[in-house]
């Protein structure tokens, strides 16, 4: 049954009442589980050594809404995760380089399949990235280190990010670059559509300025949860999603369609809505292959803007 | 059209004897004719094409009648697809505005030079093709088996993914293209993967020849031949047709100018940009 009233409601997870989110998914359209192609590990839990002001998981020093996930605790569902033909795995958080098991992590992940970290990079010391370069050498699989920054200057970075994170995060892709990686900069896109080019094309200039020839940038929307819904705001009853958005929308470009995220407490539809209490879909992966109701306005932006958390 | 009706009766019957199998022709109809020339001196008994005829190259009309003559099977790709639809973009699947930009120029150029009767050509294409060949099954597509425009890396493919799409798909062996570079992988579960790579533009390694794979009579381990031709004479008729010079710099280099953020770690690391 849709809801009643035009009046926006708290669609998201913090705040969301058990009974309308219920309400909602059961409205809510779903797309078809076509394959776990991605297995995603909240690996620093919701524990960050920031405190983005975009945040859509509100992560800082003193979150523990998810906890930093040990080598023992991730092993068996990477185990699970290849028999279950896999083919890539991300680790998140928080800050991923909190955990001082991350390495030995990303080697095991490395094994089955190309690895991504997501990180801000300010943790990144010269013996950490000769690390990541060691493990990127000895495996046949792609290792990719994304490293988050959001403006081309302190001046413009550190507003959202916090003081002094544009050059620890730029000395961290200076240490990756002479380690031999070239790392992504992921960057969310806090301008207009009318400045994309010019803004991509600074974060390629900016790489190049530092000796980085070959420059990688990804570009993700703002979600609008977490620390992001006060900065900016929410989304209302008018962005969730309906049987008539789906038709003839391809499957395969909502990632709730062939990702899972693994945290601390079980398995998630998927990366972004970590917080919602219906996007846990079990303790097991094989638990959570089965469509989930796209019932919340997060998944309005995945589905207008084609994004994926992936590379 | 003979080459579909022999396409046709193929399905499910028994391949031996020696095979080529190319992609990614790109509108390359010089590279293309001299991999035909050189699969035939080989003694392929046949050969086949795994898709996208158009894009990147000039003169996307050159290709069908060379195909026509050597008689090659062809599946459909992407970018055939979305010619014979008429659809607004290639479907190359790209991620990046700066890939989907330089996509956007080669698929207008090529979707302006494709007459009806080519659109027909094209929408008559299969989308795979499927034969035993050493009582294997053997499985010829695009992309993945399940998606058109799915890119297979070498270095971001596991090898149980691939067990999966094998096992998914009722395949002993996979052929595929899209990507444009060529690699090979026997799986622990005893399957092989092959990505032919493609004849429409280097493989991105500073030489400027293109590659293709071929089968020796009896085996399931592709050869991958390099195929040099007239590069430089490409390289000027893309200049007549004002197709991009970045375009033009990689068939006069081998070092890929364009569509790089695509590409994955390892595979971007091999590259100049």
């Amino acid at each position: 049954m849709p809801p009643a009233s035009d009046a926006p409601i708290p669609l998201l997870a913090r705040g969301a009442a058990p009974a309308s989110q219920a309400e909602l998914a059961r409205a809510a359209p779903r797309v078809p589980f076509l394959g776990l192609d991605t297995v995603w590990f909240q690996v620093g839990g919701t524990l960050c050594n920031l405190q983005c002001r975009h945040c859509f998981i509100a992560c800082g020093p003193a979150n523990h809404e998810h906890e930093l996930m040990t080598r023992d605790e991730i092993r068996p569902y990477l185990l699970e995760a290849e028999s279950l033909g896999v083919n890539d795995l991300y680790f998140t958080g928080g800050e991923p380089f909190l955990n001082r098991e991350l390495l030995g992590i990303l080697e095991d992940a490395l094994r089955i399949g190309s690895a991504t970290v997501l990180t801000n990079g300010t943790l990144i010391t010269e013996e950490r990235a000769c690390a990541l370069a060691q493990a990127y050498q000895a495996s046949r699989y792609s290792l990719e280190v994304r490293v988050s920054l959001d403006g081309t200057t302190p001046e413009r970075n550190d507003p959202i990010r916090g003081a002094g994170s544009f050059d620890e995060a730029m000395a961290g892709v200076e240490r990756l670059a002479a380690a031999g990686l070239n790392p992504i900069l992921t960057v969310a896109r806090t301008w207009d559509d009318d400045e994309d080019d010019a803004i991509r094309e600074r974060f390629h200039d900016l790489l190049r300025a530092r000796g980085i020839a070959r420059p990688r940038v990804k570009v993700l929307p703002l979600f609008l949860i977490g620390r992001e819904r006060e900065r900016t705001r929410g989304y209302g009853a008018e962005d969730l999603l309906t049987d008539e958005h789906l038709r003839g929308h391809d499957p395969w470009s909502l990632q709730c369609s062939t990702s899972r995220m693994v945290t601390s407490r079980g398995v998630m539809v998927c990366p972004i809505l970590i917080d919602a209490p219906d996007a846990l879909m079990g303790k097991t992966l094989r638990e959570s292959m089965r469509p989930h109701p796209l019932a919340h306005g997060a998944c309005h932006t995945c589905w207008a803007t084609g994004a994926t958390c992936r590379n | 059209m003979p080459e579909l009706r022999a396409g046709g009766r193929l399905q499910g019957r028994s391949v031996e004897g020696a095979l080529a199998v190319l992609g990614g022709v790109y509108s390359n109809h010089l590279a293309l004719r001299a991999v035909l020339e050189d699969a035939r001196g080989r003694g392929a008994a046949r050969i086949f094409c795994l898709g996208d005829l158009g894009g990147f190259g000039p003169h996307p009309d050159r290709v069908f009648p060379i195909l026509e003559e050597y008689g090659v099977l062809t599946v459909a790709g992407n970018y055939d697809r979305s010619l014979a639809a008429r659809l607004a973009d290639c479907g190359c699947g790209y991620a990046h505005p700066r890939d989907n930009a330089y996509a956007r120029l080669s698929y207008a150029y090529t979707n302006r030079r494709t007459s009806d009767a080519e659109r027909r050509w094209l929408a008559a294409l299969p989308s795979e093709l499927r034969f035993t060949r050493g009582g294997k099954r053997w499985l010829l597509c695009h992309g993945s088996p399940r998606r058109v425009n799915e890119f297979l890396w070498d270095s971001t493919t596991s090898d149980r993914f691939l067990d999966r799409l094998l096992r998914e798909s009722g395949a002993d062996l996979v052929l595929c293209t899209h990507t444009g570079l060529h690699w090979q992988r026997t799986l622990p579960g005893g399957g092989r993967v092959v990505n032919v790579g493609a004849v429409g533009r280097p493989a991105n390694d500073g030489r400027t020849e293109v590659w293709y794979a071929f089968f020796e009579p009896g085996t399931e381990a592709a050869c991958f031949v390099p195929v040099a031709y007239d590069h430089e004479a490409l390289a000027r008729e893309m200049e007549d047709e004002s197709l991009p010079e970045e375009f033009v710099e990689t068939i006069r280099t081998g070092w890929w100018t364009t569509c790089l953020e695509i590409l994955p770690a390892k595979e971007r690391a091999r590259g100049r940009f």
